[in-house]
C-alpha cells in the first residue's frame, strides 16, 4: 500500500516537473503564429524562423563559445586550486576552503551588480571575454567540487609508485594523475560549459549588445513572445541533455564519491 | 647496468644509519641501524605500529628521516627523491596503474628511463616471462587475478635492474594457498637475480619461510636482527621469544651456574654461563616438552586440540603456572581433566 503511494506521489512529481517540456515540444512545432495550446497544426516553421535569424545564430554561436571558454578557464583554475585544497597543508586552507564555493552561496544578483561595477571602470562590459571572466566565477564551485571529490579518492600510492619507477612530479602527473582523474576532468568541464550557456542573470548585466542565447530569448520574451523561442527552447533541451549523457557516458558524478 | 643481461647485477648493499622519525609526538623510528648484504634477503617482521612501514618507506624516499643516513652501495641516498633511487618497489596493494595494460605498466619505469622501443620490449618480455605471464601483455589489471596481479607488480619492480628490492606485505591479500606458492616464488626469482630485498611483514611463519635473516621490530627499535633459526631458538628479548612462535616465557633469578630459581620456588636446570643473581627470562617452546625430560612438570590439561600432526595441550600446573605444550598426534586426544607429567632438557631451555 504504502509502496504503491510512493510511487503514485513520485509519478505526479516526475509529471510535474516534465510538464514544461510537454507543452514547449508541441508549441515548438505549432502551426499558429502565436502561443497556442494545444497547437492547431504542425509545422517547421519556428525552427527555419530561428535558423533564418543571424541574431539567433549570432547568440547561439557567442554562447557556444563562451561557454567553452568559460570551461577551460574554470578547469585551469579550478584544478589548481582543488590540487590544492585536497593536498596542500596551509594556513587560511579551511577560509580558501569556504571561499572556493562562495559563488553558489551569494545570490547571483548580488553577484552581478558587483561585477557589473567592477567591469564598467575596467571597461569590460558588452566583451565576450568580460562574460567569460564572470561565468568562470560562477563555473569555479562546480570545478573545485568535483574535482576534489575525484582527488580524495586517488589512491596516492599509485603517485608513490610512479615516482618509485622513476617519473618525475610533472611526469607522475601527466601519465598517471590527470589520466585517472579523467573522469572527474570531463565531468567539471561540462558542468563548466552547461553553468554558462544556462546563465542569464550575468548576461543581463554584462552582454550589452553581444546577446548570449538565454539573454536573446530573454528579451524575445520581454518584446515579441512567438513560439520561436519554444524551438530555441527544445533545441537547447536537447544540447544541454546531450551534454548530460556525455556526463554519464565519460564523467563522474559527485554521487561517485559517495562509493 | 641499464644494458646488462641479467638483472641483479647491479643490486648492492644497503646501509641504515641511526635513523629516526618522528610523527608529532608519536616515535615511529628511534635511531634505528642496520645492513642488508648485497643479494640478501632480510625481513622486517613487527606488529601494525611498529615502525616497519615507515622504515621502508624512508629507504624508498616517501619519508624523510629527522636523523640518520641510509647508504647503497656507499653512496648516500638520503636527500635523493625516490625517482633518482632505482629501488623496485611493490606495494602492499601492488599499486598497479589502472588505466594502463600490464605491458605498459611494466614498461612504465623503463620508459622513464629512456630506454629504447625495441629495448624496452625485449626486457618486458624478459620480466613478463619471469613471473609466468608471457601472453597478458595487453590486459588491463582489473582483468587479473590476485596473484597475476603482484606478478606484475614484481615484474614492474625488477624490469629496471633496480638496486634494491623492497616488499611492503605483498602477500596479505592473498588467500593461504597462493601465498605459499607466491612466497616461494619470489623467493627463488630474488636469489637468482641475486637482489638485495627487504621484505616487510606482521606475520612472523611467513618471515620464517621467506628470509635469510630477520630484524625485529616494535615500538619504532629493532629488538633483534639474526637468522631465521637464531631468533627462533634465541630470541632476544620478551618481545620477540612472544611474537615470534608460540612461546612459554617464565621470569626468574639465577641462584646458581645453570640453575634458574622461578618465583614460586621451583628450580630449573639450564644450559646458560649467566652468572648467579641475574634476572632472566626463560623460553620454553611449546613443542620442546617431551615425556622423561629432566625438568618435570605436572599439570592438569585445561584445554586440548587435535592439530593433525600435533595435540595442543594446554596445561594448569602446581603453583598456578599455565603451561603450553605440543605433543606429536599418536593414540587418542588427552582427555580434559586428566593430570600429565611432561618434562623438557636444559640445552632445550632458551635463557635471555
Amino acid at each position: 500500500m504504502s509502496r504503491r503511494l510512493l510511487v503514485a506521489v513520485c509519478a505526479l512529481i516526475y509529471f510535474f516537473l516534465m510538464l514544461p517540456l510537454l507543452v514547449v515540444f508541441p508549441i515548438s512545432l505549432s502551426s499558429a503564429p502565436y502561443m497556442q495550446f494545444p497547437p492547431p497544426g504542425f509545422s517547421w516553421q519556428w525552427y527555419e524562423r530561428y535558423l533564418d535569424d543571424p541574431q539567433w545564430i549570432d547568440a547561439t554561436w557567442r554562447s557556444l563559445y563562451i561557454g567553452g571558454a568559460t570551461s577551460v578557464l574554470a578547469l585551469l583554475l579550478g584544478v589548481p586550486l582543488a590540487f590544492s585544497l585536497v593536498r596542500a597543508r596551509f594556513w587560511g586552507r579551511a577560509l580558501l576552503d569556504r571561499l572556493a564555493l562562495a559563488p553558489i552561496i551569494v545570490p547571483t544578483i548580488i553577484l552581478s551588480v558587483a561585477i557589473y561595477g567592477l567591469f564598467a571602470k575596467l571597461k569590460l562590459i558588452g566583451t565576450w571575454y568580460g562574460l567569460v571572466v564572470a561565468h568562470t566565477v560562477l563555473a569555479l564551485p562546480f570545478v573545485v567540487l568535483v574535482i576534489a571529490a575525484g582527488l580524495r579518492d586517488f589512491d596516492r600510492s599509485l603517485e608513490q609508485a610512479a615516482e618509485g619507477l622513476g617519473a618525475s612530479r610533472w611526469k607522475t602527473l601527466a601519465r598517471i594523475t590527470l589520466p585517472l582523474l579523467r573522469p572527474s576532468l570531463v565531468s567539471a568541464g561540462l558542468l563548466a560549459f552547461i553553468s554558462s550557456f544556462d546563465e542569464v542573470v550575468v548576461a543581463l548585466f554584462l552582454a550589452g549588445a553581444n546577446m548570449t542565447l538565454p539573454k536573446k530569448m530573454f528579451d524575445n520574451i520581454m518584446m515579441e513572445i512567438d513560439p520561436t523561442i519554444a524551438a530555441v527552447s527544445v533545441m537547447q533541451i536537447l544540447l544541454v541533455s546531450v551534454v548530460l549523457v556525455l556526463i554519464g557516458r565519460f564523467g563522474r558524478g559527485l554521487r561517485d564519491s559517495a562509493r | 647496468m641499464r644494458t646488462g643481461k641479467g638483472a641483479g647485477e647491479g643490486s648492492a648493499e644497503l646501509l641504515i644509519e641511526g635513523v629516526a622519525k618522528r610523527f608529532g609526538d608519536v616515535v615511529a623510528l628511534d635511531h634505528v641501524s642496520l645492513q642488508v648484504a648485497q643479494g640478501e634477503l632480510l625481513t622486517i617482521l613487527g606488529p601494525s605500529g611498529s615502525g616497519k612501514t615507515t622504515l621502508l618507506k624512508v629507504v624508498a624516499g616517501f619519508e624523510t628521516p629527522d636523523a640518520g643516513r641510509v647508504t647503497v652501495g656507499g653512496a648516500n641516498i638520503t636527500a635523493l627523491p625516490p625517482a633518482k633511487r632505482d629501488i623496485g618497489m611493490v606495494f602492499q596493494n601492488y599499486a598497479l596503474f589502472p588505466h594502463l595494460s600490464v605491458k605498459a605498466n611494466v614498461a612504465f619505469p623503463l620508459e622513464m628511463r629512456n630506454v629504447g622501443r625495441a629495448e624496452i620490449d625485449r626486457r618486458v618480455g624478459e620480466a613478463l616471462a619471469m613471473v609466468e605471464l608471457a601472453g597478458y601483455e595487453a590486459r588491463l589489471p582489473k582483468q587479473l587475478s590476485g596473484g597475476q596481479q603482484q606478478r606484475v607488480a614484481l615484474a614492474r619492480a625488477i624490469v629496471f635492474n633496480p638496486r634494491l628490492l623492497l616488499l611492503d606485505e605483498p602477500f596479505g591479500a592473498l588467500d593461504r594457498k597462493l601465498r605459499e606458492t607466491m612466497q616461494l616464488e619470489v623467493r627463488r626469482l630474488q636469489r637468482r637475480l641475486g637482489l638485495t630485498t627487504i621484505f616487510i611483514t606482521h606475520d612472523q611463519e611467513e618471515a620464517l619461510v621467506l628470509s635469510d635473516r630477520i630484524a625485529v621490530m616494535n615500538k619504532g627499535a629493532i629488538q633483534q636482527i639474526a637468522t631465521t633459526t637464531e631468533i627462533y631458538e634465541r630470541p632476544a628479548n620478551d618481545f620477540v621469544a612472544d611474537f615470534v612462535g608460540e612461546s612459554n616465557i617464565l621470569h626468574g633469578t639465577m641462584s646458581a651456574p645453570g640453575l634458574v630459581a622461578l618465583p614460586d620456588g621451583r628450580k630449573l636446570m639450564v644450559d646458560s654461563e649467566a652468572a648467579p643473581g641475574a634476572k632472566v627470562g626463560v623460553l620454553m617452546r611449546p613443542e620442546r616438552f617431551a615425556p622423561g625430560g629432566i625438568n618435570e612438570f605436572t599439570g592438569e590439561i585445561v584445554e586440548a586440540v587435535y592439530l593433525g600432526t600435533t595435540f595442543k595441550l594446554r596445561l594448569a600446573c602446581e603453583g598456578g603456572q599455565e603451561l603450553l605444550v605440543r605433543q606429536p598426534a599418536r593414540g587418542p586426544l588427552p582427555a580434559a581433566g586428566t593430570t600429565i607429567t611432561v618434562g623438557i632438557d636444559p640445552e632445550a631451555i632458551h635463557v635471555f
